[in-house]
């Protein structure tokens, strides 16, 4: 899954003169108002934050409130779905009209009929809705599949994400996993990137559109030993 | 619109568990419609509109068109555009789910439920649109009260909250948007009647305890604590104190008239008194507060049996600190914390006392908010009935310690201002042992504890404390002290009856935290009898000087008894729970006349009630 990544961030949290007996309970609460919300400068969603140090010294700032600033390095996991990219989530509901999805337990999205390639019709098998591959018998998406979709717009706002099931190397992923051969390695990949949500991907194969899955296996394995860290 | 029109007049109500191809052909016409209006053909949307708009007495067909309408629009919500469709959003924003049969309701949350997850600029319309619903409209209040209208009132409601539920499943961040939506919409105490605003509030608390109270939680309980405030605050006689000490006083007097079993407690009030019963009746803010509290208590029982209490208590906890603890002299509303602590007297009860006692002791609290939080304690160990006595030593220990280090670094003469912390200190040990040193020093172990502790240099200190605290406090301490022989005081206080002092008034400040004591007899009729049994009364403690085991005999006693100085008899078997002789059938009401007393400067005239034996200042 794309979208997430570790960014080293130097920052100043300017903290209350009142909360000067508790600066490290102040400065994580100061950062643990950041989570779960679009934050511009980081250009992505908080999700975790790891304090790796912070100075001893702090700056007084002059004014009535005498605010001070505690410097710190931190690292942290931001969530930051660009077009294009391929994600990964459950479907939650799945109507004749639209797949929802959510994705990382905790941002939705919505892929609608028209951005559901024309492969896929809506069916209801055995009293359930399903949306199945015509081409691909064995290729069905339903309630509970996990699949992995392309971004088409986010809504920084509400978190919202509009997907699309569009593009060739969509679709429920155990099906893609199982049918490009490289059922191991993605099946473990695939439970440990919701867990740990690693960077998984580089940009380029996003950008390209059609990474074929046995590259992106590859890539991930690259990755995940070098845990591209880029400071934001 | 022909398509719809058609279908939805040919179609009576069975008929609309059509097969899937009549479903989907009804969600391509709708579709359709929605989409002609971008390319500027109105015609079949405005007749689609029209079925929405809500009628008086739907006919048969209207009804049906209106469920197939829905129906076909929650099949088409991803083409429904705010710039193109504003007249239909209206539409639906007018129809109510109090209106109409469940099948209405069914179709149009199935709608709002789609229209939510569908994208993500509906959501708050959608939220806000659901929590409209929790309140009926307002002609429905009287059909409610029928057995058909809770009836009604349970399927609206259960079906608001689970479209509620669904939401936050499609949506996982839904009730972070939730929360700040419920609390604005909570309506306006002024604008809304009681039964509307104990509606609201039930449904406030029910999504605490539902689904997604794990999330909304943190919000409606703190929201709902600050609303009691804010209507704590509105009632009218706590603005000025010098005014409003009377009114308090006598609304406590109406409040045993209405328990009173005993024509005395009656024959007892004057005519203002009774005059003032009647007026206090209609206070109609008084009543909805009191609604309020019986609502927050009969949650917490809930919680309570389903093991959420901790939980719900810190976040309870939180919101005291943050409002109620520095509200200026709030009544009611921290008799919920109270309530908490009843229920859990091990968990709650204990943590409340101690996150008071800290307070007090944290020097990084401003001394406001440390005095209030002494003044809190104070009252509320003397009050609670559920509380061990080994707490309340332990408790008064610290206080001493803190009162008496301070001594030692501050080798001054007294000045009332400068040391208000010190003061507030001292008075609330006092206070405290005026109701709980006979349940003290029964047991000779905590009697042990009792006399080792530093009370008499911290109280002949240059400081002076017996000299600027109440001196109703002091003097009944002093005499329980003397009979219990605490400590002999060298010097003769001479108070002459006097309730405060200039002194007093001084160490309290302008908000007059000297005569603040928080937990006095809570005055609101149905709240007061959920508190009744883990309440003490000052008529129902049993002080050192009173020999009297029988509580019935020594309220009738005359004062003569009072001053016997007798050590407690030792006979008396001594629980935890020092309230003597509460029987089933011997409530406090016969004593009531004789129990909560505010001190009251005697220029107001009571020198009768204080003389039928009104010692103690109980009730600010």
């Amino acid at each position: 899954m794309e979208g997430l990544k570790v960014s080293k961030a130097n920052l100043v949290v300017y903290i209350h003169p009142s909360k000067s007996r508790q600066v490290s309970n102040a400065v994580l609460r100061e950062l643990s108002s950041m989570l779960f919300a679009y934050n511009e400068i980081f250009d992505g969603i908080v999700l975790a934050y790891d304090v790796n140090s912070f100075d001893k010294c702090a700056r007084i700032l002059p004014g009535i409130y005498p605010y001070f600033g505690v410097k710190l390095k931190v690292n942290m996991l931001l969530f930051s779905p660009k077009p294009d990219m391929l994600l990964e989530g459950k479907v939650v509901k799945l109507t004749h009209e639209s797949i929802h999805v959510v994705v990382l337990g905790f941002a939705s999205a919505v892929i609608t009929e028209k951005d559901i390639r024309k492969e896929f019709v809506y069916r209801t098998k055995h009293g359930q809705d399903v949306y199945a591959s015509k081409s691909h018998k064995r290729h069905v998406i339903k309630v509970g599949t996990m699949i992995r979709f392309s971004v088409k717009s986010f809504d920084e706002e509400i978190l919202h994400i509009y997907g699309s099931l569009v593009p060739d190397n969509t679709g429920s992923i155990h099906w893609l996993d199982k049918n490009l051969e490289v059922v191991s390695l993605s099946d473990r990949s695939t439970k440990k990137r919701e867990n740990e949500g690693q960077p998984l991907m580089s940009e380029k194969d996003a950008i390209d559109g059609e990474p074929s899955s046995f590259d992106t296996v590859q890539k991930l394995k690259h990755s995940k030993k070098q845990k591209v860290r880029q400071e934001s | 619109m022909g398509k719809v029109h058609g279908m939805s007049g040919q179609e009576e109500l069975p008929e609309m568990e059509t097969t899937d191809v009549s479903d989907l052909q009804l969600i391509y016409s709708v579709r359709d419609t929605l989409v002609e209006v971008t390319l500027g053909v109105r015609e079949n949307y405005d007749e689609l509109v029209r079925y929405l708009h809500p009628k008086r007495n739907p006919s048969a067909e209207e009804f049906a068109a209106l469920v197939t309408t829905l129906r076909g629009l929650s099949g088409a919500v991803s083409y429904i555009d705010p710039a193109h469709h504003d007249a239909l959003l209206f539409a639906l924003s007018r129809l109510s789910l109090w209106n109409y049969a469940t099948v209405v309701m069914d179709a149009l949350l199935e709608l709002i439920v789609s229209l939510a997850v569908s994208n993500g600029m509906y959501i708050d319309w959608c939220l806000e649109m659901l929590v409209k619903h929790f309140v009926p409209p307002i002609y429905l209040f009287d059909f409610l009260k029928e057995t058909n209208g809770i009836e009604k009132k349970n399927k609206v409601l259960s079906r608001v909250h689970a479209a509620l539920e669904q939401i936050s499943d499609l949506v996982p961040l839904a009730p972070l948007r939730l929360s700040p939506i419920v609390v604005q919409k909570m309506p306006k105490s002024c604008k809304m009647s009681e039964p509307e605003i104990v509606m609201y509030v039930e449904n406030m608390l029910r999504l605490e305890s539902g689904a997604i109270g794990e999330i909304v939680g943190g919000t409606m309980l703190p929201a709902l604590v600050d609303r009691l405030i804010e209507l704590d605050v509105g009632i009218g006689w706590d603005g000025n104190l010098q005014e409003d000490v009377k009114c308090i006083f006598e609304l406590e007097l109406e409040e045993i008239a209405e328990f009173a079993d005993e024509d005395e407690n009656i024959f007892n009030m004057s005519t203002t008194d009774m005059l003032n019963r009647n007026n206090l009746q209609g206070n109609k803010v008084a009543e909805q507060l009191d609604s309020l509290i019986v609502l927050i208590f009969l949650h917490l029982e809930s919680c309570q049996s389903s093991g959420r209490i901790a939980e719900v208590f810190d976040i309870l906890l939180k919101s005291f600190e943050r409002t109620v603890l520095n509200a200026y002299k709030s009544k009611f509303t921290q008799f919920v914390m109270f309530y908490a602590c009843a229920l859990d007297p091990e968990g709650c009860g204990v943590k409340f006392a101690m996150v008071l006692t800290e307070m007090f002791g944290s020097d990084v609290n401003p001394p406001i908010t440390r005095m209030s939080a002494v003044a809190y304690l104070a009252s509320y160990l003397s009050r609670a009935k559920f509380l061990s006595s080994a707490l309340v030593a332990s408790v008064i220990q610290r206080l001493v310690d803190w009162c008496f280090s301070y001594c030692m670094l501050h080798d001054v003469d007294m000045n009332p201002q400068a040391h208000q912390v010190f003061y507030s200190g001292c008075q609330a040990i006092m206070y405290l042992l005026c109701f709980r040193m006979r349940s003290l020093v029964d047991v000779p172990r905590l009697r042990m504890q009792l006399i080792k502790m530093p009370l008499e240099p911290m109280l002949k200190h240059k400081l002076s404390p017996l000299k600027v605290c109440l001196p109703s406090v002091v003097e009944e301490f002093l005499r329980q002290a003397k009979a219990a022989r605490l400590f002999m005081t060298s010097e003769s206080f001479v108070f002459n009856d006097l309730l405060e002092s200039d002194l007093s008034k001084a160490f309290g400040g302008t908000d007059r935290l000297d005569m603040f004591f928080p937990f006095d007899p809570c005055l609101l009729k149905k709240s007061q009898s959920y508190l009744k049994p883990h309440f003490v009364h000052w008529s129902r403690v049993r002080t050192t000087y009173d020999t009297n085991d029988n509580d019935e005999d020594s309220d009738s006693g005359s004062e003569a008894s009072d001053d016997d100085f007798v050590d407690g008899n030792a006979k008396d078997s001594i629980d935890d729970d020092m309230i003597m002789g509460v029987e089933a059938g011997l409530d406090f009401d016969a004593d009531l006349n004789k129990m909560s007393i505010t001190p009251k400067s005697m220029k107001y005239g009571f020198v009768t009630q204080m003389e039928r034996g009104m010692r103690m200042p109980t009730r600010i």
